[in-house]
C-alpha cells in the first residue's frame, strides 16, 4: 500500500473516531461546537506522555481518551446547564480556552509544537474506528442508547416517562469527549507531530458537518458523512484539473493551464452543505431509510396479510 | 499615561466589536439563530472596498475607484448577499420527518456560507494581507499625551449613531414593532398580520449594513485588509455578545466595548499570547456563572435551538 493511501486510511479513521466522538452528544440533542478542544487535549495527552516519560503507545492513547473523558465530564455538569446558542457558544469558548492555554504554556510547546516519537501505520487507526464503531452501534442498541433517542426527539416525554435526561446528556458527552480525545490521541502517533494550530475553530465546524450532514438519527451517519467529507477533497484534487481542462479545451485555450485554486475544495464542501440543509436537513442517512433498507421483507408480508 | 492611552485603545477596538456584535444580537434576539456568515459579510465589505480601490470594477470597466466610493460599494455588497444567505438560510428550516435538531438548520447553512464565500474571495484576491489606502493626511489628535486617530473617534461616533438609530426603529416604527413581535412568538405574529416573509429580510438588510459599515471602519482606521479578517473580530464580537447578554443591543455595545477593553488590557499587562485566554476565559466565565449574560434577559435565546 503507498504511502498516499495508508495517510488517507489513516485520517479518515481518525475522523471517524472523531465524528462519533461529537454523534454522541449531537444524540441527545446537544449541538456540541467544541470538538477541536476536545482532540487537541487528547492529542496533547499522547504527546506530552510518550515525548516526556518515553510511555508505550497503548498506554498514551489510552491516556489520551481518558484525559479527555475527564475533562469532558467535569465540563459537562456547567456546560449542560446552558442550551441552544448558549450551549453552542459555550463549547466553542471552551475549545478557545484550551487552545489559548496550550499555546502559553511551555511544557507543551506553545506556538511551535510538540513532536511525537512513537509512529503507528494506517492499522491502528483503522482498528480503533472499528472498534469505536461496533461500540457506538452497541450503545445505540441498549437501553441507555433508546433513553438517548428520545431525549433528542422529544425532552419533556422522556422526563415524564421517566428518563432522566441530565444523566443521559452529561454521559453520552463525556463518553463523546473521551472518543474527540481517542481521535486526538491517533492522530499525535500517526503524524508524530501536534501543534494547536491544526486543533482550530474550523476543524470544530468540520466535524460538526460531518455528523450533521451524514444524520443524527442513527449509528451510520457519522461513518458516511465523514466518509464521504474526508474523501471528497481526495476525488476533487484529481476532478478539478481535469475538470477545469476540459472548460479550458471547450473555450479554446490552449497551452499551459495552471491549477485551480485549493480552495475551491472548500467551496464545494461549502455549497454542498447548503443544498444539503436545503433539502434533506435530517442528514444523508435516516432511520426511516435504515428501516426501508433492513426491514423490507418483514413489511410487505405484514401489508399483504392486511389487504388479504 | 501609558495606561490610560491602552484604556483609549481599546475603546477604539471595542467600538468595531461593537458593531459587529450588535448585528450578532439582533439576529439571536429576534430570529433565534446565530448567523455565522456575519464574519464573512464584515470582511466582504472591507475586501471588496480594497479591490475596487485598487483594482477598479471586475472585467476592466473602469480604473480604480476612489475610497470612499469603493467601501461604500463594499457596504452595499456585504448587504445584498446578506439578503441572498437569507433566502438560503433562514427559509429553510423544516424537516420532513421532525426532529429536535431541526433549529440548528440555518446556523449549519451559515456555516456552509462561511466556508464559500471566505473561500471564493481567497480565490479571487489570494489569502494575503493587503494594504488599504484610506485618507492620505495624517489625523492624529493630542489630548494631553494621549493619541486619538480622528476616523477612530468618527467611527466611535457613527457606532453609537447606528445603536441609537437601530434602537428608534424597534421601539417606533411599525416595521420595528414586527420585528419585536417575531422575537417574542414568530407563529403569533404571523396570525396576528405581521408580514413574516417581508419583515424578516429587514433583519439581515440591517446586519448586513452592520457588518458592513464596521468592515469599511475598520479598513479605514487599521489600513489593512484579508480574507480571513472577519475569523478574529467575528470570535470576538460573538464574546462580546455573549458577555453583554444575547438579544440585548445595549448589552452587546457593552460586551463589545469590554472585550476591546480586556484585550488591550491583557496586551498591557500580559502580553499579547494571553489574549486569546483571557477573552474566552471571560465568556466561559459568562456562561456558566451568568448565562443570561449582564444585561440580557431569561427569555431569549432560551428555546431550542
Amino acid at each position: 500500500m503507498s504511502g498516499y493511501w495508508a495517510g488517507i486510511l489513516s485520517i479518515l479513521a481518525i475522523n471517524i473516531v472523531f465524528a462519533y466522538g461529537i454523534y454522541l452528544s449531537v444524540a441527545t440533542g446537544q449541538l456540541n461546537l467544541g470538538g477541536a478542544g476536545f482532540q487537541a487535549v487528547g492529542a496533547y495527552a499522547a504527546a506530552y506522555l510518550s515525548e516526556g516519560f518515553g510511555l508505550p503507545v497503548y498506554v498514551t492513547i489510552a491516556a489520551s481518551a481518558a484525559a479527555a473523558g475527564i475533562i469532558g465530564a467535569v465540563m459537562a455538569f456547567p456546560i449542560l446547564r446552558t442550551r441552544g446558542v448558549y450551549l453552542v457558544l459555550a463549547t466553542f469558548a471552551f475549545a478557545e480556552v484550551v487552545a489559548g492555554t496550550i499555546l502559553n504554556s511551555e511544557t507543551l510547546g506553545g506556538p511551535t509544537g510538540m513532536s511525537v516519537p512513537d509512529f503507528i501505520d494506517w492499522q491502528v487507526p483503522v482498528g480503533a474506528a472499528v472498534l469505536v464503531s461496533l461500540f457506538v452501534f452497541y450503545l445505540m442498541s441498549t437501553r441507555f442508547g433508546l433513553a438517548m433517542r428520545a431525549v433528542h426527539d422529544d425532552e419533556t416525554v422522556s422526563d415524564l416517562m421517566g428518563v432522566s435526561i441530565r444523566a443521559t446528556q452529561v454521559i453520552a458527552f463525556s463518553i463523546g469527549a473521551a472518543l474527540a480525545g481517542l481521535a486526538g490521541g491517533l492522530y499525535a502517533h500517526s503524524f508524530s507531530f501536534v501543534e494547536i494550530q491544526v486543533f482550530n475553530a474550523l476543524l470544530s465546524i468540520y466535524v460538526l458537518l460531518y455528523v450533521l450532514l451524514g444524520g443524527t438519527q442513527t449509528p451510520w451517519g457519522p461513518i458516511v458523512g465523514a466518509a464521504f467529507f474526508t474523501l471528497l477533497p481526495e476525488a476533487l484534487r484529481a476532478f478539478l484539473p481535469a475538470a477545469k481542462e476540459i472548460l479550458a479545451g471547450l473555450f479554446g485555450i490552449t497551452g499551459d493551464i495552471s491549477n485551480p485554486d485549493e480552495s475551491w475544495r472548500f467551496v464545494i464542501l461549502g455549497a454542498l452543505t447548503i443544498l444539503m440543509m436545503a433539502i434533506r436537513p435530517e442528514g444523508l442517512v435516516t432511520r426511516t431509510m435504515i428501516e426501508r433498507l433492513t426491514l423490507r421483507r418483514r413489511r410487505t408480508r405484514s401489508e399483504t396479510e392486511a389487504s388479504a | 499615561m501609558l495606561l490610560l492611552q491602552q484604556i483609549v485603545n481599546g475603546v477604539m477596538l471595542g467600538s468595531v466589536y461593537v458593531t459587529v456584535a450588535v448585528a450578532f444580537t439582533l439576529t439571536i434576539g429576534i430570529l433565534n439563530f446565530l448567523n455565522f456568515t456575519i464574519p464573512t459579510l464584515f470582511m466582504l465589505a472591507a475586501m471588496g472596498g480594497w479591490a475596487l480601490s485598487y483594482w477598479g470594477i471586475p472585467g476592466g470597466l473602469t480604473g480604480p475607484l476612489p475610497w470612499p466610493l469603493a467601501l461604500g460599494i463594499g457596504v452595499v455588497l456585504a448587504t445584498f448577499v446578506s439578503l441572498i444567505v437569507e433566502r438560503f438560510t433562514f427559509r429553510m428550516m423544516k424537516t420532513k420527518y421532525g426532529d429536535s435538531t431541526e433549529h440548528a438548520i440555518p446556523l449549519v447553512s451559515s456555516l456552509g456560507f462561511l466556508l464559500v464565500i471566505e473561500n471564493m474571495v481567497r480565490i479571487g484576491y489570494g489569502t494575503d494581507a493587503q494594504r488599504f489606502k484610506g485618507p492620505d493626511v495624517d489625523l492624529t489628535l493630542d489630548l494631553g499625551g494621549i493619541l486619538m486617530r480622528l476616523p477612530q473617534l468618527l467611527s466611535l461616533v457613527v457606532v453609537v449613531a447606528i445603536v441609537i438609530g437601530l434602537n428608534w426603529l424597534l421601539r417606533s416604527t411599525r416595521i420595528g414593532r414586527g420585528l419585536r413581535a417575531i422575537a417574542e412568538n414568530p407563529d403569533a405574529a404571523n396570525i396576528l398580520g405581521v408580514d413574516t416573509g417581508r419583515v424578516v429580510p429587514v433583519v439581515f438588510m440591517l446586519t448586513g449594513v452592520l457588518c458592513g459599515v464596521a468592515g469599511a471602519l475598520f479598513a479605514i482606521n487599521y489600513g489593512e485588509v484579508s480574507p480571513q479578517m472577519g475569523e478574529d473580530i467575528g470570535t470576538k464580537a460573538i464574546a462580546g455578545m455573549v458577555v453583554g447578554g444575547l438579544g440585548s443591543i445595549w448589552g452587546a455595545v457593552l460586551g463589545g466595548l469590554i472585550v476591546g477593553l480586556t484585550e488591550m488590557l491583557t496586551i498591557h499587562f500580559f502580553g499579547a499570547d494571553t489574549v486569546q485566554v483571557a477573552v474566552w476565559g471571560l465568556l466561559l466565565i459568562t456562561l456558566l456563572i451568568r448565562p443570561q449574560g449582564l444585561l440580557g434577559h431569561h427569555s431569549i435565546g432560551k428555546g431550542k435551538l
